[in-house]
């Protein structure tokens, strides 16, 4: 059976049947090596979306509102697509960062309160990562005083140590680890099809006689607004456009290499959006299906998939909640940091030495150093945090909405590329919509602080 | 000492002190004098903006103007496109440090009074790119002049001589109505010049490089990262990047058009002169990662029999590339490769010694389509400077110098 002329042949058939793969991927490699070229930006500035923050918003959301809150992740995936997809297009036209721009058109003051107000919002969702990552390794039994440090000390060195391009790569192949969800979600059992049709809007699917004896119908209530926002505010964060940008012009992308670039944000925001259907779904199989309606945190909603859907799905669900907490801890103090040295004039990028650039690494370190120094002796406040940085994302995204939109029409900045007509429809419709999701968010979360006074 | 930002918004009084305006903005002239502000523009709310000339101002304060004229004497103002406006084209803009060799973004604008019969004249002296600068900005008009004035001495000045400025305006003909001029950049060692194109926005980046001679521009695009480089000479006008390209070692030129889309480079390698075009189009052949995709094409070679004393005599006839005069690949007599000397080796030899006897050994080359693996090993082993690369025929047909492996390394 396995004698020479058998596997030659087989080898040979192999060879052929490579040959043939090969000669229809082949007209396409350049574009392939292209688009593997500029990739990275936009997936990881998607993917650091779903951080710690996100992830509980989701996992609430799943347990509060079960499947009724699936429909609004279409919309959302084309509204996170269309901000981000305006700050690419500016970084490839114009080769400069968007903290650039609005210093140049908008003067030195806005600029600075700007950014004043970037510090402490990114401060704030710093420090909400590392409650993540204290959430995470809670539900494996560590101490948050040997888990959180150690957290800190990693994501500094991994910047400090590694070059732009390396440090590219790790966070790529993190956005991988985002699969445990899914993994995590097929071991809940959920009903896959009747969670697909909460997809489209509940409005259509409940006229459909066929389908709508399956088909939930969302609670129009003060409470379900709220999560809604929450899942919005959580989603679109005002660094992500500062970052993408950035990166975008640090890749050198030009107008030729632009489509790429934009399948490379399409792709990002689809696929954090797949991510967030399976959290939703994992969640809304087990902890709504069973009646677990409130969860203090996204750790505690790790340990009670335990009993409904085994340790797996548990020590999964924890492990991404890991992974994501670590991702945005890195990322969030090194574009905070960048964009603000970026726009006031300061020496910035990891290629810099410490000599070169210290301004730029003190506060890189700070943000991490506060962050891990939050959560060891103020952690209890953690709440608290989250929804300060949450009205405080409220505020400051209108803002910066704003202020790309009327940089993305300018002519004289963007020649022929200025947002089309119905492109800019949506653009502003979706603005609008967000900043009223937003500062519906912003309003709860104030009310709440208020009515809760600090225990 | 006087800023730009501190003037900005101050009143101002004509001859006969009645109010006239605010200051709104400064304009230098450049094609009159570089450095003097040769324009006042005054804001009078709903009514028409006036222009104030630099000998109709009397005396200049923070808060504070006074001119030499009546109101009556001043021109209302017409936008002009040969007018540097300090406001608009300086603060917040990115210029050239040509002493420090960096892209900088200018906080405020320094400025020295300079009497001349009966006028204060404003001289640019310096752009403020610190931190004093940054907290002028910051609370100009909403605090008091005291209190800025402590503050920002808290903070090391950092500023750059107007000598020193370099403006960066894209569109070609306002930058000939400013007298913009990028000779100082031509200066700099193209290393450092590639380093501050790569700071700059696409539009200032292509300004600079059409402007610049095509023996510089051919040296900054060679040090510029690979896929900025293709961008801007896919803008640029054909027959000014086919002369540059023919400024550029063949090999470079060659990764530089395999970068372009098809119809680009053969329009480029059409515009330039035969030989080189043909020269250039046997480069594209070899595919990058191969030794021939990294050999140059042009090198230096003599018979082996010569004697040391004939090499030089002719090296100093010819025009050759002092970049190239590493070593000389020798030929036998049946015009095969035969050997390397290196420079050095020649320096110390007799006059009399003919090449062969001071050829290195062993003898070392590689086909071209020997793998980059391949190059960087026997570069590694036997310490190279120089490999040549040979045809079946044993033909030398190109060097690979040690920079090239260098910078594909470091890919």
């Amino acid at each position: 059976m396995w004698n020479r002329e058998n596997i030659e042949a087989q080898w040979a058939g192999w060879t052929e049947r490579a040959e043939r793969v090969m000669s229809v991927v082949r007209p396409y490699r350049h574009r392939i090596a292209l688009f593997l070229a500029v990739v990275g930006p936009g997936l990881i500035v998607s993917n650091v979306d779903n951080d710690a923050g996100g992830i509980y918003t989701y996992a609430q959301a799943g347990a509060k509102y079960g499947n009724t809150v699936l429909w609004s992740l279409i919309p959302m995936t084309i509204a996170l697509y269309v901000s981000l997809e305006m700050c690419a297009r500016m970084g490839a036209v114009t080769g400069k960062g968007l903290s650039d721009l609005i210093r140049e058109e908008f003067g030195f003051r806005v600029t600075f309160f700007l950014m004043v107000a970037i510090l402490f919002v990114n401060l704030g969702n710093v420090m909400a990562e590392f409650t993540g990552v204290f959430w995470a390794t809670e539900t494996f039994g560590v101490s948050r005083f040997v888990s959180v440090p150690l957290a800190g000390l990693l994501v500094w060195a991994i910047v400090v140590a590694g070059t732009a391009k390396w440090v590219e790569r790790v966070f790529l192949s993190i956005c991988v680890v985002y699969l445990s969800y899914v993994i995590s979600a097929f071991f809940a059992k959920p009903e896959w099809l009747i969670a697909l049709l909460h997809l489209l809007p509940p409005q259509l699917t409940h006229y459909i006689p066929t389908v709508r004896p399956f088909v939930q119908v969302p609670p129009f209530t003060a409470g379900y607004a709220v999560i809604l926002a929450g899942l919005v505010g959580t989603t679109i964060a005002p660094w992500q456009h500062f970052y993408l940008q950035a990166a975008v012009v640090e890749k050198r992308v030009g107008p030729r290499q632009y489509a790429a670039t934009r399948n490379d944000v399409l792709v990002g925001s689809i696929s954090c959006m797949i991510i967030v259907f399976f959290i939703i779904v994992c969640t809304s199989s087990t902890l709504f299906a069973n009646g677990i309606h409130d969860i203090d945190n996204a750790g505690t909603a790790a340990l009670a998939l335990k009993p409904l859907a085994g340790k797996w799905a548990s020590a999964l669900f924890a492990l991404g909640l890991l992974n994501a907490s670590l991702f945005a801890a890195s990322i969030l103090p090194l574009s905070t940091s960048y964009v603000i040295c970026e726009a006031l004039g300061f020496e910035s990028g990891i290629d810099r030495k410490f000599s070169e650039a210290k301004i730029f690494y003190a506060l890189y370190t700070a943000l991490i150093a506060m962050g891990v120094v939050f959560v060891l002796f103020l952690g209890r406040f953690a709440n608290t945090i989250l929804l300060w940085s949450q009205v405080l994302n409220g505020f400051l995204l209108p803002v910066v909405m704003i202020f790309v939109l009327i940089l993305v029409n300018r002519r004289d900045l963007m020649g022929e590329r200025t947002n089309a007509k119905g492109f800019n429809w949506v653009a502003w419709i979706s603005t609008v919509a967000m900043i009223v999701l937003t500062l519906v968010v912003a309003y709860s979360s104030l009310r709440e602080l208020m009515s809760h006074p600090v225990s | 000492m006087l800023y730009a930002t501190e003037l900005m918004g101050a009143k101002t009084y004509d001859a006969q002190g009645n109010y006239v305006g605010k200051i709104r903005e400064f304009f230098i002239e450049p094609a009159e004098q570089p450095n003097r502000i040769a324009h006042y523009l005054l804001s009078r709310g709903s009514f028409q903006p006036l222009v104030a000339r630099h000998d109709q101002v009397a005396s200049v304060a923070p808060g504070n103007v006074r001119l030499n004229v009546n109101e009556r004497s001043l021109e209302p103002y017409e936008p002009n496109e040969a007018w540097l406006a300090v406001q608009k084209d300086l603060l917040d803009q990115q210029i050239i440090d040509t002493s420090g060799r960096k892209v900088v973004r200018v906080n405020d604008v320094d400025l020295a009074e300079q009497r001349t019969n009966g006028s204060i004249e404003l001289r640019v002296t310096q752009v403020d790119v610190g931190l004093p600068g940054a907290v002028r900005r910051l609370f100009q008009g909403i605090a008091p002049q005291k209190f800025i004035r402590r503050v920002q001495g808290q903070f090391p000045p950092r500023s750059i001589r107007w000598e020193f400025v370099n403006l960066v305006e894209p569109d070609p003909l306002r930058r000939l109505k400013l007298r913009i001029t990028h000779e100082k950049l031509e200066d700099l060692h193209p290393a450092d010049l590639a380093e501050i194109i790569e700071d700059l926005s696409a539009a200032e980046r292509q300004g600079i490089i059409a402007s610049l001679d095509e023996e510089t521009a051919a040296e900054v695009l060679a040090e510029l990262d690979a896929r900025l480089t293709s961008q801007i000479v896919e803008k640029l006008d054909p027959e000014k990047a086919a002369d540059i390209l023919e400024e550029m070692a063949p090999d470079a030129a060659a990764d530089l058009l395999a970068d372009l889309p098809k119809e680009t480079s053969e329009e480029l390698l059409e515009e330039m002169p035969g030989h080189e075009a043909a020269e250039v189009r046997e480069l594209l052949e070899f595919d990058p990662s191969t030794a021939g995709g990294m050999m140059n094409t042009e090198f230096v070679f003599v018979g082996e029999d010569s004697t040391r004393e004939d090499v030089l005599k002719w090296m100093r006839e010819q025009d050759l590339n002092l970049d190239q005069l590493d070593t000389i690949v020798l030929l036998d007599r049946a015009a095969q490769y035969s050997g390397t000397v290196p420079v050095a080796r020649l320096l110390l030899a007799e006059p009399e010694q003919t090449l062969a006897e001071l050829k290195i050994e062993p003898l070392l080359s590689l086909p071209p389509d020997a793998s980059e693996r391949e190059v960087f090993e026997i570069f590694d082993k036997y310490n190279l400077r120089t490999l040549t690369i040979v045809d079946e025929d044993k033909r030398p047909i190109g060097v690979i110098t040690v920079d090239d492996v260098v910078s594909k390394l470091l890919k």
